[in-house]
């Protein structure tokens, strides 16, 4: 168990160096930089302002200082918005999307497995059919389509919830459940093949031919199984719904992480791109991680090695 | 099985077969090739007058336009274009930078793939950790770095080019430039989701690599003396092309849907070029509870996303067909 811990964290660390250096390099290569749009821009003052945010000198110069500081656990401060650390930005833009991206990843989980279970001990009747219908068109149609509509529906027709904003329950169902819809059809469909295979195994005609009623035996026996694929999926699914999603949070006008990323690269700001790059990737690590421990925990077959 | 095969070799029948007869995999690929059809062929027969602005804004679907005698099937945008005009030619974008770039991803994805899987051992291991890696770095990071880094490029080339026909007093070349240059976005776009969207591609053929190579005709040609390259050409491609092809299907819609989120942020596809994304974001620019200009987000919306499905349906009836681990 210790070795396996030992050997994981390093590999994780690898995961992370390599992916912050990847970032940091490719931003820093693309055209353009931080402070183009620095007003009465001149050389002189290009020059200050690199030299203060420490991005002169070569690549490798630069690599190098941002590694070292990164090791320290700092994160820098954001070239574009000035006043403000990386991990302040972090901090304040997080916990909405932390929360929003928690409620969609328990929808997604439960409602997903729930739904796949029911399509697949109705194999071929109309629950089925419509479980998986339903689910091929919660995976076409975009959020940003259905996000206008849910909000055209029950918000504006109905008025039974606010359009948008941040404060109450009320205001969290619409983009829950907009963003998590793609995903529940995800984990449903992940869930039905799964149980569908683990139900024709020998072992389940064995607990079937010594008598176990057709429920109980699924409950007890398949769905230990079955649910391994599903688990495998919900690990990076959970990093990707924590660190926000653009379109929900613009949709439903809502102050989270999604934009870092994206206004983090037309900003050229590398700091604050490489900080949620960090968060993203420690959210994966731990996610994965997790994973494989409730792996050794459902099927004792399998044990922990790296 | 009433309409099993008649000879007895074969135990289950073949994958088209199954194709065919699943009804929602072939309405889709009708409803596919029609729409292909009108977007590519209909901009032709309809009228000049409706191909560019005029002064009829906001006209609601089924009116007469504003200065020519025209009707605007599904109504104007906020130029006056009109919308059924403007949908035929973001379908021409969107199912051009889906299928392109699907199809770059998969050229790369099979050759990684292949490669990874032939070689085995080191290599492989290597290949596949090195996937690993730019699984854990989120997509969109990379989208948009390409798009930036290729965006400058094509446009400083294309400047170029005219520059250079304008000494040269070729007109028509230096014509040509001007037009292209605000489409360059189009091939930047096709550029950069190409290169991202190979992962999965390259973990599913290496999957079906690592046991095809197994099988004793590829030890044979082994040892009647064929080289690698020849083997992964001649006899593992083509046991391959099923696979290819089905994931193919799945991941036009992907390439699809990174487009037209890209658009809809306003980082993709750009005026006077469309496509389903960006005319969906002007439609949800206009949008307000008091006026309400619906065919505006209606229209592509509702083509997108029966695209998308035609899609997703047609590739599930592939898989279904000609994935090993999918046949019951």
């Amino acid at each position: 168990m210790l070795n396996f811990l030992l050997r994981r964290l390093l590999s994780s660390l690898i995961v992370l160096f390599f992916a912050v250096s990847l970032t940091f390099l490719l931003t820093r290569l693309l055209p353009g930089g931080p402070f183009d749009r620095e007003k009465g821009g001149s050389e002189k003052v290009e020059q200050a302002l690199l030299e203060k945010y420490q991005l002169n000198g070569t690549l490798w110069q630069q690599y190098t200082s941002y590694l070292h500081d990164l090791a320290r656990l700092d994160l820098r401060v954001s070239t574009k918005y000035r006043d403000w650390t990386v991990a302040e930005i972090l901090a304040q833009k997080m916990p909405s999307s932390l929360k929003l991206g928690g409620i969609a990843f328990v929808i997604a989980s439960t409602l997903g497995v729930v739904l796949g279970c029911l399509a697949a001990m109705r194999k071929d009747t109309p629950v089925d059919w419509a479980a998986m219908v339903g689910a091929i068109v919660a995976i076409s149609i975009p959020s940003f389509i259905t996000g206008p509509f849910l909000v055209a529906v029950f918000a504006l027709w109905l008025r039974w919830l606010p359009v948008g904003g941040w404060g109450g329950v009320t205001h969290l169902i619409l983009p829950a459940l907009c963003l998590s819809a793609p995903y529940v059809a995800y984990v449903a469909r992940l869930m039905r093949n799964s149980l569908l295979d683990v139900l024709k195994s020998d072992f389940l005609r064995t607990a079937k031919a010594k008598g176990l009623a057709a429920p109980q035996a699924l409950v007890r026996h398949a769905l230990k199984v079955a649910i391994l694929p599903v688990v495998t999926y919900l690990g990076p699914l959970a990093a990707h719904l924590l660190t926000g999603s653009m379109i929900v949070e613009s949709v439903f006008n809502i102050s989270g992480a999604g934009s870092v990323f994206v206004n983090a690269i037309q900003n050229r700001d590398a700091f604050l791109l490489c900080g949620a790059v960090v968060i993203y990737c420690s959210l994966l690590i731990v996610f994965n991680f997790i994973v494989d421990l409730l792996y050794s925990v459902l099927d004792k077959r399998i044990r922990l090695y790296a | 099985m009433p309409d099993a095969p008649k000879s007895p070799a074969l135990t289950r029948p073949d994958g088209w077969s199954i194709v065919q007869r699943n009804r929602p995999a072939m309405i889709s690929l009708i409803f596919l090739v029609a729409v292909v059809l009108i977007a590519f062929t209909a901009p032709f027969f309809l009228p000049e007058a409706l191909k560019s602005t005029s002064g009829g804004a906001f006209l609601p679907p089924l009116s007469k336009g504003a200065e020519a005698a025209v009707t605007h099937f599904c109504g104007t945008d906020k130029n006056g274009q009109d919308l059924f005009y403007r949908l035929l030619t973001g379908a021409q974008v969107s199912l051009g930078v889906g299928i392109v770039g699907a199809i770059i991803s998969l050229i790369i994805g099979t050759l990684y793939g292949m490669i990874s899987g032939y070689c085995g051992g080191r290599v492989d291991a290597l290949m596949m950790r090195a996937v690993d890696m730019l699984y854990a770095v989120p997509r969109i990071l990379f989208i948009m770095i390409f798009i930036a880094a290729f965006d400058s490029v094509f446009k400083d080339w294309l400047d170029a080019l005219r520059l250079w026909a304008q000494d040269c007093q070729w007109l028509w070349l230096e014509g040509a430039a001007r037009y292209l240059i605000p489409y360059s976005k189009i091939l930047v776009m096709i550029l950069s989701l190409g290169l991202v969207e190979w992962l999965t591609m390259a973990r599913i053929i290496r999957g079906q690599v690592l046991v095809l190579r197994e099988l004793t005709f590829v030890m044979a040609s082994r040892a009647m003396g064929q080289g690698g390259w020849a083997i992964l050409t001649k006899h593992l491609l083509p046991n391959l092309s099923t696979i290819i092809l089905t994931y193919l299907t799945l991941t036009i819609p992907a390439v699809i849907l990174d487009e037209s989120f890209l658009s809809f942020l306003g980082l993709g596809i750009e005026d006077p070029a469309a496509s389903w994304g960006s005319l969906l974001k002007d439609g949800a620019q206009v949008i307000n509870p008091i006026e309400s200009k619906w065919w505006l987000l209606a229209f592509p919306a509702a083509l997108m996303s029966l695209s998308l499905l035609a899609l997703n349906f047609l590739g599930d009836g592939l898989r279904d067909a000609f994935d090993p681990k999918s046949v019951d």
